[in-house]
């Protein structure tokens, strides 16, 4: 039976991919697989001919029948073919390393991965020795995918070298930002990749232990890891010497950010340690522990099986190897772009996003989830790194980019950056507990057009406040998303009594 | 005397070989590594604005406020959570942490009543100072927006008030509970805005599992905790530093006035025994001071069943003497007695067992602590050579495997409790030898290795058996044995434990303890590292109480568990000065320092320096002077401040005694139960009302420093010394530092300790030449007695046994709230948590018996009855059930039997076979025993009678309830 693949991305099933499965079942064998990453054309589903795959999408179930008796299984159907999937532009245009594997494999086939390329990454690092292993991700300038950008290796070989009785690795899967799914996708569709890159990182630390602590929003990324736990303790790639446990989180935000992240895995309250300690120092349990994004410990078989070399020459600056790029919000190609570091923020709402979904022009991008800045087109030449987004006081976070047409009210939407905080923000420190319930209010008076220059006065100290004196990003760089409206959009915030009563 | 002002440095002390330099605003500090900055600030005398940092607590890094500057840095990190590095450059003032601090500040302020003229806390606020120290002016925000101005006060606790409206969020109560505590009680619920403190499932703190140790409304920066008395009467003025009156942890506290009225009293931060921590007790329960029923003037009569005559403080002592004289000369000189009180200082102690071997001329002084902890002087006497424990308090900070054996530290030690839960929280392994399920079995966060519930009464055989496994399995520290004990003891000893009769197979059947789990016990004290054994009255009351002792102080040395820090034996004394009383010579066999009678050369430092010939024969203890009350021999007591009718064993006996006497002196702030067989009662002096010393577990010869006058115009000491006065022997004492001198004068022990040197610290004996800083830890190089002494310990069963009329074994305890027969703290709010003793009884055996939770019971031994609530539930295994002794009405020690032990007579409380069957009220005894009491506490004065209310009413509020 000719096979076609069909994926079981939750963004696929969510415009009925499983329908679509259904309908092709007792005409074809089945294989589930990830998503690609273009998402507008999803349910994309392939179909495996001795040239290769032939794509078609977006495929609806009740156009199944219809391409069957056109020739679906034979690749010969036009309505709706794609061609082969690695020659459609958005992919093509991809560097895809992190993702290599994404929407092409049965996520739950240790086989399948084996057969591209899994655990050689693994196998390279045992030839290697722990201290090789660290020098080799040192060596790829492999950077945290979270938001931080800290170099990996160094986190590395900080737990590596910290004395305890244990040593924990933890995957921060706890996706959270606006526009962003590469964790979701990457569970979905490669799990082997995520478990091989904190195999990899507990034999180059000595860690025993590893946890995987995953948003509850994610309940099919959660059932597919589980399921790839499973397989592989089944199979040995797990086993005493090194484990892995899923923990599901309790839908708080700031749990994303690694210690409060800790605290929750402990069974706490997800709130903020301050550090030092560093938790490579005293992390999980007051032992050393590396807590790593799930992109960044999913990138790690790919470098450690091809070296540091390659993908050390990918990238910009300090900016080293790919980013994978989730565009989202009022855009017309939406989905995951993985590239190397570089590419322009113009080039990807405009080119390769294809501009918005609305049609209308962009107005406005936050790159980073909701704690980035908002550029205006003004900014579309700034390259995806992090020290060029940082010197025009924005960031790329987790590469969440969310396109906003001219429709968009920049006041609100810093308005909403105050709400999120307050709705998010653990209560620990001052200035996010308090400061951000100030700030929505201080942002709903410029609204009603109350002493707007006094209240943009306040506004801005507060934010000065927030972001040196808040414990963590989360109070720190809600400034940012505020001050970038207010500086790039000031128009949208002089507000008078009248206006406000329209 | 001004308010006693603590510098807090903001985060903990570290204790570091390795030093740091840095420079603070341009200042170079020198501090231990891993300080933080903010520490280092302080040290300097830099204060940075804090609020969520204080130094009994870790630093937390939520406030903000004490943001600074490093060069070289990026930002501006917390000082309290940033570490000193050398060579730092850090600046405190910028115009940008101005801004910043301002900016946090203004942020505090806009969610907080500005009620400062009106507040609890206005003078004492540190929100209020902080404000002014970072120049707040205005607050932009205006306070109209979301706010917590409405929230509620919870006063459902007696003794503090929770006013939400005031909570600035900063978690120093919720770390106090767990930091310094341990119970976790408070939690920060909510999150965000919503953020808030709750007590339990956000309950009353009353409800809560709150035990109101005061930690919380200590570290709390604003008026949210407040203490009820400064709500009501404000500010103090001025503080004294003295020590607690409760229990033997012998806390230092300020005691912060108002004039001669004490405002609250609040744990001494340099206090060497609970550095800053304190209990519902010490904290709060000293009320009792001015409660209505303190008898403050002198009375006599001449029958017990008279009414009192309230009489001057001459009349009384003439009374006092002439009738001791007068029995003296009737029935001879060893006729008449003392008893000395573990409550009243040292100096008092002292001052009572001279007056009998001085004026009274025989040596019948004797001491509750007869009734606790007379075996642990017995014991370690003969296996280390002296009478006490052998560490300080500080010592469980090295500890990795404690051994709590007969102790409930939780309730009756609570300050020390809650540094053990830290050192097991950090680690350190537990082994709990209880017949009953204690706190500390399964506490948030601690949990015991190993709880080895045995059978009450098998002590020695459960003790004989650890060391079986020792011995047999090779874990003995045969250098340390080798080196530092007799070893011909130590081969008849191991040998002795060896036999297979000491197995704990042989022995389950005996003591109920599973052999398996004793044998991992055993194996984990061996071989864990640092092992302190942590005893209580649960292995001293007993009859073979001083075999256990011994058998603990074997096990130690086995196991090479003595001599440094982290290790020892440690007895957990009772009382507040019955270290103290033992010390100053209160037993009729010894002298003070321990020191035989029976010793010419010890006699001879007496004789000289008190005038008298003294008796080379120990005198009677108090179990002998009730036996001869009753055979007609000893006819008249001076008992200060113990209730020996309420407290000692079979209740029956000691009134027997009591009312065979002539002259029955009671030397108390009440009129307690053993008054009620007394002719003379003499007003005592509470601890805020005289100076003097006391001296805890740890051998620590703490202050005790007046803040009031006594209220009866005379200190206890004032009193004995009328008293010998009036008898003929003259005593000139101006100040109690004059007592302590003449025993440092005379006690090798204390020679270096005087009012002076203790100004500058509590000691902890023996201090002296040797030792001029005191000794923290004994036994360092040598035993006191040289080699350590391995004693053999058979197991031999207590007689007193279950069988068919009394198939159950009663053993007695603490709880948390009360004090022993409790004439203090049920004079206090404390009654809120423990308004009467119930007796635990399991399941099973209520079952058995149509007994359910709530129900009045009976409990029935061969020595008498009481009746009491039974509470059903599984912390007492099957067979045995459990009260405490905390209330007259119950008279536990009704029940309890004339065993004791066999080398020092310490009752056997912990072990009484009774019976328990469903009741209607009050046993006949009871109620005969009220209303005896109620016409015994009649009083005369100035021709009318006024009876003691509260007796009057407590049957019927015990009955009414049924």
């Amino acid at each position: 039976m000719t096979r076609v693949f069909v994926p079981r991305d939750a963004a696929a099933l969510a415009v009925g991919a499983d329908a679509v499965a259904a309908a092709l079942a007792g005409h074809a064998e089945i294989v589930r697989t990830g998503s690609r990453g273009l998402f507008w054309l999803e349910p994309m589903i392939e179909v495996e001919t001795p040239a290769g795959r032939i794509a078609y999408g977006p495929v609806a179930a009740a156009d199944v029948p219809g391409l069957l008796a056109d020739g679906l299984l034979d690749a010969t159907a036009q309505h709706l073919r794609l061609g082969v999937p690695g020659q459609i532009p958005f992919l093509a245009r991809q560097t895809r390393v992190t993702f290599a594997r994404c929407g092409i494999v049965d996520p739950l086939s240790l086989d399948d991965c084996r057969a591209h390329g899994g655990f050689q990454g693994l196998d390279r690092a045992r030839a290697l020795g722990p201290a090789g292993t660290v020098a080799e991700v040192l060596a790829s300038g492999l950077r945290g995918r979270g938001g931080a950008g800290f170099p990996t290796g160094i986190k590395w070989k900080t737990a590596a070298e910290a004395a305890g009785a244990r040593k924990y690795i933890v995957c921060n899967a706890d996706e959270g930002d606006s526009g962003t799914f590469a964790d979701r996708m990457l569970m979905e569709g490669d799990p082997f990749a995520l478990i091989e890159g904190m195999a990899i990182a507990a034999f180059a630390i000595g860690a025993s232990k590893g946890y995987v602590y995953t948003r509850s929003e994610y309940p099919h990324a959660i059932a597919t890891f589980d399921q790839a736990l499973a397989i592989a303790r089944a199979a040995g790639v797990l086993g005493p010497g090194f484990d892995i446990e899923q923990r599901t989180g309790a839908g708080a935000y700031v749990c994303g950010e690694e210690t409060s992240l800790l605290e929750s895995l402990e069974g706490r309250r997800g709130q903020v340690r301050a550090k030092p300690p560093l938790p490579a120092h005293k992390g999980l349990f007051g032992m050393p522990t590396v807590v790593n994004n799930l992109v960044t410990l999913a990138t790690v078989p790919a470098i450690l099986r091809d070296g540091a070399a390659g993908y050390q020459a990918l990238g910009m600056g300090r900016s080293r190897g790919t980013m994978p790029i989730q565009l989202a919000g009022n855009i017309r190609f939406g989905g995951l772009f993985e590239a190397g570091f570089g590419v322009t923020l113009g080039e990807l709402v405009n080119d390769i996003g294809g501009g918005t979904r609305s049609g209308r022009p962009a107005r406005a991008v936050q790159v980073g989830g909701p704690l980035g800045a908002y550029f205006p087109p003004s900014h579309f030449d700034t390259p995806f790194d992090y020290e060029a987004f940082a010197a025009r006081d924005g960031l790329i976070g987790h590469g969440g980019v969310v396109v906003f047409d001219d429709t968009v009210d920049m006041a609100r939407m810093a308005r909403f950056a105050m709400e999120f905080c307050a709705a998010e923000s653990c209560g620990k420190c001052t200035p996010c507990r308090i400061g951000s319930v100030r700030g929505t209010e201080t942002v709903d008076k410029i609204l009603h057009g109350q002493d707007v220059d006094k209240n943009l006065t306040l506004l801005r100290d507060l934010c000065h406040t927030m972001k040196f004196g808040s414990l963590c990003a989360l109070g720190g760089f809600i400034p940012y998303p505020v001050l970038s409206a207010m500086n790039f959009f000031p128009e949208d915030f002089q507000r008078t009594p009248a206006l406000a009563a329209e | 005397m001004p308010m006693l002002q603590e510098i807090d440095y903001g985060t903990p002390a570290v204790h570091a070989d390795a030093m740091v330099t840095l420079t603070i605003d341009g200042r170079a500090v020198t501090v231990p590594e891993g300080t933080s900055i903010m520490r280092a600030a302080m040290e300097a005398g830099i204060k940075v604005p804090k609020l969520c940092a204080t130094d009994s607590l870790n630093s937390y890094g939520s406030c903000r406020l004490c943001l600074i500057e490093v060069e070289g840095r990026n930002g501006t990190p917390a000082s309290c959570t940033t570490p000193v590095a050398p060579g730092l450059k850090v600046h405190t003032i910028s115009d940008n942490l101005r801004r910043l601090r301002r900016g946090v500040m203004e942020l505090y302020i806009s969610d907080h009543p500005l009620d400062c003229l009106t507040c609890s806390a206005n003078g004492n606020c540190e929100l209020q100072d902080t404000a002014g120290e970072v120049g707040l002016r205005e607050v932009r925000y205006g306070y109209e927006g979301e706010n917590h101005l409405q929230a509620p006060t919870d006063s459902s606790n007696p003794y503090f008030d929770f006013d939400a409206s005031k909570c600035i969020v900063c978690s120093r109560c919720v770390r106090a509970c767990e930091e310094v505590q341990g119970t976790f009680a408070l939690t920060i619920q909510g999150r965000g805005f919503d953020s808030k403190v709750a007590a339990g499932m956000d309950e009353p703190f009353l409800t809560s599992e709150c035990v109101s140790c005061g930690a919380c409304v200590q570290a709390c920066p604003t008026a949210t905790l407040m203490e009820k008395s400064v709500v009501e009467l404000g500010q103090p003025e001025h503080s004294v530093v003295t020590t607690c009156a409760y229990c033997g942890v012998g806390c230092n506290f300020k005691a912060e006035m108002r004039g001669d009225q004490v405002i609250r009293m609040v744990p001494w931060k340099d206090g060497k025994a609970n550095h800053g921590h304190s209990c519902v007790k010490g904290r709060f329960a000293w009320g009792y001071a001015q409660h209505k029923d303190r008898i403050l003037k002198p009375m006599i009569r001449d029958k017990v069943t008279d009414p009192w005559q309230e009489v001057s403080w001459d009349t009384a002592i003439a009374r006092v003497a002439s009738e001791f004289k007068r029995i003296q000369a009737k029935a001879g000189k060893d006729s008449i007695g003392v008893i000395t009180s573990s409550r009243c200082t040292a100096e008092e102690a002292y001052l009572v067992q001279k007056l009998a071997r001085t004026a009274m001329g025989n040596n019948n002084t004797d001491t509750c602590a007869r009734v606790c902890h007379s075996p642990t002087g017995y014991g370690l006497g003969q296996t280390f050579g002296t009478s006490a424990g052998t560490q300080d308090f500080d010592s469980i900070e090295h500890t990795d495997v404690m051994i709590v054996i007969g102790a409930n530290p939780t309730d009756g030690h609570p300050v020390f409790a809650s540094r053990m839960k830290r050192r097991l929280r950090q680690g350190a392994r537990l082994i709990v030898i209880d017949p009953r399920r204690i706190d500390l079995v399964r506490t948030p966060h601690v949990q015991a290795d190993y709880h080895l519930p045995l059978r009450p009464g098998t002590n020695v055989a459960v003790l004989t058996s650890l060391a079986h496994v020792i011995v047999t399995e090779n874990l003995v520290d045969d250098a340390f044995v080798q080196s530092r004990c007799d070893t011909e003891a130590f081969a008849d000893w191991a040998a002795f434990v060896s036999e297979p009769r000491h197995s704990p197979e042989a022995l389950e059947p005996t003591t109920g303890v599973p052999a398996p789990l004793l044998r991992s016990a055993a194996r984990l004290f061996a071989t864990g590292g640092n092992g302190a054994i942590y005893y209580g009255l649960g292995v001293t009351e007993h009859s073979q109480g001083s075999t256990a002792v011994m058998a603990i102080a074997n096990l130690a040395m086995a196991t090479g568990n003595i001599g440094r820090p982290g290790v020892g034996v440690n007895p957990l004394r009772g009382q507040n000065n019955v270290q103290g009383s033992c010390d100053v010579g209160s037993f009729p066999h010894e002298l003070p320092g321990y020191r035989h009678v029976s010793d010419p050369g010890v006699r001879a430092i007496y004789e000289n320096e008190w005038g008298v010939t003294l008796d080379p024969e120990p005198g009677l203890r108090i179990p002998n002077m009730l036996d001869a009350a009753v055979e007609g021999s000893f006819l008249g007591l001076y008992v200060q401040g113990e209730d020996i009718a309420q407290s000692d064993p079979d209740t029956r006996h000691v009134t027997a005694g009591l009312l065979a006497m002539e002259c029955v002196v009671v030397h108390d702030l009440f009129l307690n139960e053993t008054a009620n067989y007394a002719h003379v009662f003499l007003p005592g002096a509470t601890f805020l009302e005289k100076d003097g010393t006391f001296i805890n577990a740890e051998r620590r010869i703490n202050r005790v420093r007046k803040v009031m006058a006594p209220r009866a115009g005379l200190g206890d000491w004032e009193v004995t010394q009328a008293i010998a006065n009036a008898m003929g022997y003259p005593m000139h004492y101006d100040h109690p530092s004059q007592i302590m001198d003449e025993i440092a004068r005379t006690t090798p022990t204390f020679a270096g300790v005087s009012y002076a040197r203790l100004e500058q610290g509590a000691v902890q004996w023996p201090c002296n030449e040797a030792a001029p800083d005191g000794t923290p830890i004994m036994h360092l190089d040598h035993f006191v007695r040289g080699k350590g002494n391995f004693v053999v310990t058979e197991y031999v069963p207590t007689d007193e046994k279950v069988g068919p009329r009394f198939p159950l074994l009663l053993t007695t305890g603490r709880i948390l709230s009360q004090y022993n027969v409790g004439a203090q703290t049920r004079r206090t709010a404390n009654v809120v948590w423990h308004q009467e003793d119930v007796l635990e009884i399991h399941p099973h055996d209520a079952e058995e018996r149509g007994v359910k939770d709530g129900d009045w019971i009976r409990l029935r031994s061969r020595a008498g009855e009481t009746t009491l609530r039974a509470v059903v539930t599984d912390r007492v295994a099957a067979g045995i059930v459990y009260t405490t002794f905390h209330h007259p009405l119950t008279q536990a020690n009704v029940v309890t039997t004339e065993y004791s032990d066999w080398a020092t007579n310490c009752p056997e409380y912990k072990v009484t076979a009774v019976q328990v069957s469903p009741s209607n009220g009050p046993s006949e005894w009871q109620v005969s025993y009220n209303a005896m009491a109620v016409k015994s506490r009649r009083i005369d004065a100035a021709g009318s009678s006024r009876i003691d209310a509260a007796g009057s009413s407590r049957i019927d509020t015990a009955v009414a309830g049924d």
